[in-house]
């Protein structure tokens, strides 16, 4: 800045420059302040509740807050040869405060989640303990149960100390971490989230390819019909897009059953015979097909916006410089259509790995999605820090694909019909 | 969509394979939804096509799911369709105050962070529902408003407020902003400006907008599942619930209907978007 335009000055005597920077520090605060109360008003009911669930997630203060002072006093100990007297004092203190507030069977489920067997001894020590005298507190809690006397469960006592886990992050891979500490697999037959997850992964890809394979034509065709009867036809794409979502969803039912429309129809044209109707819902096929038509109008409504910036005189220069027609197409046409094609994939992706309704109800228990998974922890056995943890390992994976989303079409170019 | 006469035979085929192709996938499209109105007038208890229907005879139709809708003892529909428009109207009134402030403000070049900010106002559009779900169900427990109309209404604010955000954007990218700069200089307030000036120009924008909003609580289920008390039940939980249990043909009466009023959205939303092209001067 040369010092000329420094020396301009506005008719009240400031320096232009002052003034300036000042008017637009005004224009920001002013611009600020129109979006300040949505964006309060959404990171307090919004954004601080998903950081909410991460410390859910993590939380595992219940039985630290139940024993504080054994975990105090087992912190000199070396987790090796059973514990010396002051634990198994400090031990029955916290056991007598919990039985006096009732609160001694979330202690023995939530030790039994650590190590099996913790229910039995526990119930028993809690009749005998009530009889216990004054001291030496280490012969008699051992005299209750044999298990008592076994340094592994006091161990994994001591496992529970921390505040904090990672454990149910873990329980979301399949994988838990053993006694000696080591992160290990759950047996085969038991790998129910593993299959969940790659379920999800396959059900939104191979959906998203469905979409993607039946939109590209009629998008197609919509860009390069006169207005008149794109309009007319743009009709079956939009009222499905409006229509609510339990409709179609209810609409698949009856059509998928086994007296439904479709197999009615098979049986007519004598594709299956009429005893032998294939079941279409309640498993993966229905999952497919429905989730496919669902959908499908995300994918058209991009396809459609690119395509029709792109002028039709392209193909014909692309014909008449010796092309055939599929040549142009492939050459020309197609790659003009990626970003299009981009953003309605990863819409769609991004749509058909978080469902929960239709796959709840058409999916049966071979079609569920990992998003059926968090809403039954939710609702059902009320493990909320589980739910959480699964939660947040679906979002990070969406997140993943909306950064890819936003380097390939960028986040204002999201179009709505 | 005629071929010019030279073409050659393979072309020809291929092109009528190609509207085939497109036939089909529009009767995939919207076939499933007309199989709901005929069936929805079944005389008997049966989700499929009688022999009578088949054979158009009279006796097969009826009103009685129409009027056990209405009338029905048992039925929880009138509680859920006045709750679900209660709801639909407070989120949607939210949801378009909030928005489209919001977007007049990020729609300023002056903005700051405008990237980041954006990402945070329509991430509630982004992140998968059950996580939304879940995540709103916290806030809504420890504030005490689960299982209240408010706490449902903020839910849906939540989740209506991307649309407006991302229509009234839209919208404003064609707005000439000298208007609003010579009203000011002939004396306008800043509120006088934006309500005789602005709004009339970007008002097809935040209708659109509003229909989005309105759309989308009306038909919202995921969460409302996670918030909803006995009181508070909607339309989609009770379909939800009768698609899960009882399927009675009571719930067809109520589809069609639904269809009847996503039509009647359909063609405003797509009045309103025509309006708009039109007023900004897009010419296609």
């Amino acid at each position: 800045m040369s010092s000329e335009t420094k020396q301009i000055l506005t008719t009240d005597g400031i320096p232009l420059e002052v003034s300036l920077k000042k008017a637009e520090r005004r224009n920001k605060i002013k611009a600020f302040l129109l979006v300040a109360p949505l964006l309060f008003f959404l990171i307090i009911t919004y954004v601080f509740p998903i950081g909410d669930m991460l410390m859910r997630s993590v939380d595992d203060k219940m039985v630290t807050n139940m024993l504080p002072k054994t975990f105090k006093a087992m912190e000199t100990w070396d987790g090796q040869e059973l514990p010396e007297e002051e634990v198994f004092e400090a031990f029955y203190l916290d056991f007598r405060q919990l039985v006096d507030n009732k609160q001694e069977g979330k202690l023995s489920t939530q030790l039994n989640y650590t190590k099996n067997g913790f229910k039995s001894i526990i119930k028993k020590l809690r009749r005998k303990s009530k009889n216990f005298e004054e001291g030496n507190y280490k012969e008699q809690i051992m005299a209750v149960h044999k298990r008592w006397a076994d340094v592994e469960y006091w161990k994994a006592i001591k496992r529970r100390a921390p505040a904090f886990t990672g454990q149910k992050y873990l329980k979301g891979m399949d994988m838990y971490k053993n006694e000696s500490g080591e992160i290990v697999s759950v047996e085969e037959d038991r790998r129910i989230h593993r299959v969940l997850w790659l379920r999800t992964l396959e059900i939104a890809f191979f959906v998203t390819v469905f979409c993607f394979l039946m939109a590209y034509p009629i998008a197609h065709l919509l860009a390069t019909l006169p207005m008149k009867y794109s309009n007319l036809l743009m009709i079956c794409v939009l009222l499905p897009f409006w229509t609510s979502l339990l409709v179609r969803t209810a609409s698949w039912m009856i059509l998928l059953q086994q007296q439904g429309v479709v197999n009615d129809f098979f049986v007519m044209i004598g594709l299956v015979a009429d005893d032998a109707r294939p079941e279409m819902m309640f498993n993966k096929t229905g999952s497919y097909v429905a989730m496919t038509q669902i959908l499908l109008p995300f994918m058209v409504l991009p396809l459609y916006s690119v395509m029709k910036t792109i002028s039709p005189s392209l193909m014909r220069a692309g014909k008449s410089l010796g092309g055939t027609p599929f040549v142009a197409f492939w050459k020309v046409y197609f790659p003009l259509t990626i970003p299009g094609i981009g953003a309605g994939c990863l819409l769609v992706f991004i749509l058909a790995i978080g469902y929960y309704i239709t796959p709840a109800l058409v999916g049966g228990a071979s079609g569920t999605l990992i998003s059926n998974q968090i809403a039954y922890h939710m609702k059902s056995t009320l493990d909320w820090s589980f739910a959480s943890a699964m939660g947040l390992m679906l979002l990070s994976g969406v997140l993943v694909i909306y950064w890819i989303y936003n380097k390939i079409v960028g986040i204002d170019n999201i179009k709505l019909g | 969509m005629a071929l010019p006469k030279y073409t050659e035979p393979h072309y020809r085929i291929w092109h009528y394979v190609y509207l085939t192709i497109c036939g089909a996938v529009f009767f995939f499209l919207i076939a499933p939804l007309f199989v709901i109105f005929p069936l929805s007038f079944n005389a008997e208890e049966f989700l499929s096509f009688s022999d009578g229907m088949k054979s158009l005879d009279p006796d097969a139709f009826s009103l009685r799911w129409y009027k056990d809708m209405i009338y029905g003892t048992k039925n929880p529909w009138g509680l859920a369709a006045k709750n679900s428009f209660i709801i639909a109207i407070f989120a949607t009134i939210g949801s378009v105050i909030l928005g489209t402030v919001a977007a007049l403000g990020l729609s300023s070049r002056h903005m700051p962070y405008k990237g980041l900010i954006m990402a945070v106002l329509i991430s509630p559009m982004i992140v998968p529902l059950i996580i939304s779900g879940v995540a709103i169900f916290f806030f809504m427990a420890k504030a005490g408003l689960a299982a209240t109309h408010t706490g449902i209404v903020l839910a849906h604010i939540i989740l209506g407020t991307p649309f407006v955000v991302i229509t009234v954007t839209a919208t404003l990218s064609g707005f000439d902003h000298s208007v609003t700069r010579a009203a000011a200089s002939l004396g306008s307030h800043p509120v006088n400006t934006f309500m005789k000036i602005t709004l009339p120009l970007i008002l097809p924008g935040v209708i659109s907008g509003g229909l989005f909003a309105f759309v989308t609580s009306f038909d919202e289920v995921v969460v409302v599942l996670f918030l909803a008390g006995l009181e508070n039940t909607t339309i989609p939980i009770q379909m939800w619930t009768g698609l899960r249990e009882q399927l009675s043909p009571t719930i067809l009466a109520v589809a069609t209907c639904l269809i009847i009023l996503s039509t009647l959205i359909l063609v405003t939303a797509e009045l309103l978007r025509r309006r708009s092209e039109r007023l900004r001067g897009i010419n296609r």
